[in-house]
């Protein structure tokens, strides 16, 4: 095996153009347990922690860029008021060890269908920015995910970053564990809704092959939200909208029985929480006093 | 490969690492340093718990080769040569031991959370050694010894 280290990004590149069976590491929380266990003897590791780049996230026009080597614990620091669905689902990745060493674009990596940042990425319409020495690709997240444990990075590709639109409304997050820390998702569920453009966000997790939206859900409830006048009046949802939204992100799922939970109880818990998760964010957009504030959020860089 | 990094203040040129293996083992199998203990090997149990570059983490989760050029301390590098560290010192005091595995992991996290956090409530020092497995089930008494660490500490520090 050889232990690939590049300190540029330039050489990083170059380095997945030779060896695109190098196997990226960032945290390692993935890729070495594969290794532990003897599940994965990749001719290279391609070891992308000297990268100063990746752990850098920044304002970008409207958007965060989220560097893809931003720990989870970063997230949740510096980033818990501006990007809010990300840092609720960054909170329950595994243990304080965990997060001060698992990454974003490590997530997006593995392409597991469990990942906990899925569901926040796919209800922020997020975009994944990947990188080669051919050049750069922006891809909507919801192209990313191709299979289970699959994507579409390319083999001489590594993800550079993710562009996140800091939201115009509230975000929810919702997992299903048997335990607060330390879980692989039995099931997840972001949920996001964008007032600008009166539309609402979803992602599913652990309840299908890839983590997915639910467009369906997603048109049913804004469309609601629309006939009823309730973006401009800011009332009560009526009685029965949030089940009924819960019930059509159910129906986007298709889950399998495993040892982690059935696909009986992955429908149903996707249901529960999808409306809890609607019904939340839509209190609090209710309580926001004044509406969005028109300034932006303070911005803090790490050192 | 070799690596070089500092591991408890000193330097360790390393020899003959696999490129593939943990920090835990060249700790254990190659530095001379069983403090960390290998349980799960996946990061879910904590007791291979160490800080690197000031930051806790799972030792059995980083490459040896991640480690190159960095700093570590495990939890043989709390005490300062004889005298135990007060988190350690209640460890003993509290009977927070049973079969000792998860204990220097324990150490390690509990040092880290008193860093950041003197006087934790109990939910915040449940939430900080979450990482941190006792099949034993001691977590009554691992509670009671961080609690008497934190008083210790205070007192040294007012």
């Amino acid at each position: 095996m050889d232990f690939l280290a590049p300190t540029t990004w330039a050489d990083a590149l170059a380095a997945k153009a030779e060896h695109p069976d190098a196997l990226p590491v960032a945290g390692g929380t993935d890729v070495m347990v594969e290794i532990n266990f003897d599940h994965a003897r990749p001719p290279a590791l391609l070891d992308l922690t000297r990268l100063p780049v990746l752990r850098e996230w920044a304002r970008d026009g409207g958007r965060i860029r989220l560097g893809a080597g931003v720990t989870y614990a970063r997230v949740i620091d510096e980033l818990g008021a501006t990007l809010p669905g990300l840092a609720m689902a960054s909170r329950t990745v595994g243990s304080p060890q965990i997060r001060n060493r698992g990454t974003v674009g490590g997530n997006l990596g593995s392409a597991s269908p469990a990942g906990d940042s899925h569901p926040a990425l796919l209800a922020a319409d997020t975009t994944v920015e990947v990188a080669s020495v051919r050049g750069v690709r922006l891809l909507p997240i919801g192209e990313f995910f191709t299979g289970v444990k699959r994507s579409a990075l390319a083999p001489d590709e590594l993800i550079a970053a993710v562009l996140i639109t800091p939201p115009s409304g509230p975000q929810q997050y919702c997992k299903i564990g048997t335990r607060n820390a330390m879980v692989i998702a039995v099931s997840a569920f972001g949920f996001a809704l964008h007032p600008d453009r009166r539309g609402v966000g979803t992602g599913i997790g652990s309840a299908a092959p890839t983590p997915r939206r639910a467009p369906a859900a997603e048109e049913f409830l804004a469309g609601e939200l629309e006939a009823a006048g309730l973006w401009d009046s800011r009332g009560a949802l009526p009685d029965g909208l949030a089940r009924e939204f819960g019930h059509r992100v159910r129906d986007a799922a298709s889950p399998i029985d495993d040892v982690r939970g059935t696909a009986a109880y992955r429908l149903a818990s996707l249901s529960v929480m999808a409306r809890r998760a609607a019904t939340w964010a839509w209190d609090a957009h209710r309580s926001a006093a004044c509406g969005p504030s028109d300034e932006d959020p303070p911005v803090r860089m790490h050192p | 490969m070799r690596i070089t990094l500092t591991v408890n203040g000193a330097r360790h040129d390393v020899d003959d690492v696999w490129e593939g293996e943990s920090l835990l083992y060249a700790l254990r199998e190659r530095m001379g340093l069983p403090g960390s203990k290998n349980a799960c090997e996946q990061g879910e149990c904590g007791s291979c718990t160490v800080y690197l570059d000031g930051l806790p983490v799972c030792s059995c989760l980083v490459a040896a080769g991640q480690a190159q050029g960095r700093e570590v301390t495990t939890v043989e590098g709390l005490a300062d040569g004889e005298r135990l560290h007060p988190v350690q010192q209640a460890f003993v005091e509290c009977g927070a031991v049973q079969c000792g595995f998860c204990t220097p992991g324990l150490i390690v996290s509990t040092h880290d959370l008193l860093e950041h956090n003197a006087r934790p409530s109990d939910p915040e020092i449940r939430e900080a050694l979450a990482g941190n497995l006792c099949r034993c089930t001691g977590y009554e008494k691992i509670l009671d010894a961080v609690r008497t660490a934190a008083r210790t500490l205070s007192a040294e520090q007012p």
